[in-house]
């Protein structure tokens, strides 16, 4: 394990308690809503913050005890930070000239990288000449230049728009590829941790929810702030054999179950009809409509009743079906539509 | 729908604001046009060749401008310390520094005799250890002025220092770099519009000084009489003479003025 950590802060009304170990060229995100500690982490990380209690080692030696600029990590901030008054090449030779190389050697080092990074014809532009992913690639360049053993990515794609975004995570990815030590980044977006990550750990309310791989925690959310970030219903019921009791439902899944248990299906599996649909499917419910908004090119539909949930129809079903809020409408979905596992 | 402000809707302004607007414009203004009416000028390039003159005018401005040097030494790091260190007490502390900002400068002036002067509580061991006094002296001159002008440079340092993004500092120091080398390569260059503004304000300030100078280091041509102490002194002899000192600290002012104009004089 490069890195092994146990990071516990404690703010008033807020602590944060998680374990993290990344193997070397590992990348794991750390995916959670806003206020859910997943930058205090990281800051812990960095050094930046204090640990309240709890270890961090980096290849087997202590890293908690040493202060930010004794540690050998890169950060890679939310806004870049690139120091204003400097070129982007001096951005870039800053961490070099700081850990002990001479002008001209850190000069080389930094331009190797901008190089790397594509940005060799922008070196002596200041940073506010930059474009927001040049800025983005800069800031990933400076972490690069101290040779860390561990790479720390704050939000690094957020502050893009929807269309550099795309260029610079695949972008990201290549140069995450690349680098042999550990990386956590962390993000709120479950998009950038699907691509850029190994391995994801779901933080809410400064703990862990779930970790794992990124397939596996989209197939089988645990929360409900997973669920819907992978786009699914989620319910967490009791199994007994061929069903699982939600509240007054019981779901037939294809999965037999004893105990505790999730099931989870997609918001397009789920079929709505005006009145009780003959042959009686299994998994039928009476719903109200709760609302309807646009979901790409399809309407989503929220349910109220026994169970909330979201469904996605097509434009033409809606007008067929001649939906508004506050209507009462059956529900259905296959057992062959729905996952479960043990909770 | 964001309004946009409608000029005509606003009005006109209401004249409980304006005439004592202008009577405030007036009695700032007029002084100084006074000033410019009253001075001799057919006389004037003869009198600013008076050695006296010069004499006083070199002093003002190498004694401001070394009490400046002195300042940014002593104040910027001790501004510093009050934005950047969790100092015990550190309200107090600030409440000291700008202390001289508001003593009348004389009282400062004695406050130096005591503590500097040749029976003072430092000023004796600095001439007993180091054969050094201070009172009546152009270093003496520099003290009284760094005294007095300090506290502006502190106050507008500080203030750069807290309204400068922390984080950056936060990144160097993910970089690799040393506190000292955080304030050296990022937090000074950051705040160098708000350090030259200080610098400038205390120069002013210093080129100005008049009653802890007069008090601490005397009037001693040559020494210690700087621009001010002249033009007091010349009122009672010469007005004329009075008139034209006045008027080259007043030109001195308004170029300080208009290299500040884009900082301190234009709303933000």
């Amino acid at each position: 394990m490069t890195l092994d950590a146990r990071l516990i802060v404690n703010r008033p009304a807020f602590t944060l308690d998680i374990a993290l170990e990344v193997a070397p060229g590992e990348v794991v995100a750390l995916l959670g809503p806003n206020g859910a500690g997943k930058t205090t982490a990281l800051r812990a990380l960095a050094g930046l913050t204090a640990l309240s209690g709890g270890h961090i080692a980096l290849d087997g030696r202590p890293l908690h005890t040493r202060p930010a600029d004794q540690r050998p990590v890169g950060m890679v901030f939310q806004d870049y930070l690139l120091f204003p008054h400097l070129s982007a090449l001096d951005n870039v030779a800053f961490g070099p000239r700081c850990r002990g190389a001479s002008r001209s050697e850190a000069r080389r080092t930094a331009a190797a990288l901008l190089e790397r990074v594509g940005l060799a014809a922008h070196a002596t532009a200041k940073p506010r000449r930059l474009s927001g992913g040049q800025a983005q690639r800069v800031a990933l360049a400076r972490a690069l230049a101290v040779e860390p053993r561990l790479l720390l990515l704050d939000e690094p794609l957020a502050a893009l728009d929807a269309h550099t975004r795309l260029e610079i995570r695949s972008g990201l990815r290549r140069h995450l590829a690349d680098f042999d030590g550990a990386t956590v980044l962390v993000t709120h977006d479950p998009l950038d941790a699907m691509v850029l990550a190994d391995r994801l750990i779901v933080v809410e309310n400064g703990a862990i929810v779930q970790q794992g791989a990124p397939a596996e925690v989209a197939r089988r959310p645990r929360t409900d702030y997973v669920a819907r970030l992978v786009g699914l219903n989620l319910y967490r019921g009791l199994g007994d054999g061929a069903r699982i009791k939600v509240g007054e439902l019981a779901f037939s899944t294809i999965e037999q179950l004893d105990g505790p248990a999730f099931v989870a299906f997609s918001p397009a599996a789920v079929a709505l009809y005006r009145t009780r649909p003959d042959g009686s499917p299994r998994n039928l419910w009476q719903a109200v409509i709760d609302g309807i908004e646009r979901h790409g090119d399809n309407v989503r539909v929220h349910l109220d009743g026994p169970v909330a949930a979201f469904v996605d129809i097509t434009p033409a079903a809606l007008a067929d079906l001649d939906l508004t809020p506050g209507q009462r409408i059956w529900a259905s979905v296959k057992a062959t539509e729905t996952h479960a596992y043990p909770a | 729908m964001s309004a946009a402000p409608d000029r005509r809707l606003a009005g006109r302004p209401p004249w409980v604001l304006v005439v004592p607007a202008l009577l405030g414009l007036a009695f700032l203004v007029l002084p100084l046009a006074g000033l410019l009416i009253r001075a001799p000028w057919p006389t004037l390039p003869a009198r600013l060749a008076e050695p006296q003159v010069l004499e006083a005018l070199r002093l003002s401005l190498v004694t401001a401008t070394i009490a400046t040097a002195v300042c940014l030494v002593l104040g910027v790091p001790l501004a510093w310390m009050l934005a950047r260190v969790d100092l015990p007490g550190r309200r107090l502390v600030r409440a000291l520094v700008t202390v001289p900002l508001v003593l009348p400068p004389v009282v400062g002036g004695v406050a130096l005799l005591l503590v500097l002067g040749r029976r003072g509580l430092i000023g004796q061991w600095l001439e007993s250890a180091f054969g050094v006094t201070l009172p009546f002296t152009t270093a003496g001159v520099v003290v009284a002025e760094a005294f007095v002008a300090m506290p502006f440079l502190v106050i507008s340092v500080e203030g750069a220092l807290r309204a400068a993004d922390r984080r950056y500092e936060e990144a160097a120091a993910t970089l690799g770099a040393s506190r000292w080398t955080v304030f050296r390569r990022v937090t000074l260059p950051l705040v160098a519009p708000g350090v030259m503004a200080g610098a400038v304000l205390c120069w002013a300030r210093a080129l100005g000084e008049f009653g802890a100078t007069i008090t601490f280091a005397g009037n001693f041509p040559g020494t210690t009489r700087t621009m001010p102490l002249a033009v007091y002194l010349a009122l009672e002899t010469e007005p004329e003479a009075a008139i034209v000192l006045s008027l080259v600290l007043l030109a001195v002012s308004v170029i300080i003025l208009a290299g500040l104009r884009d900082r301190w004089v234009t709303s933000p």
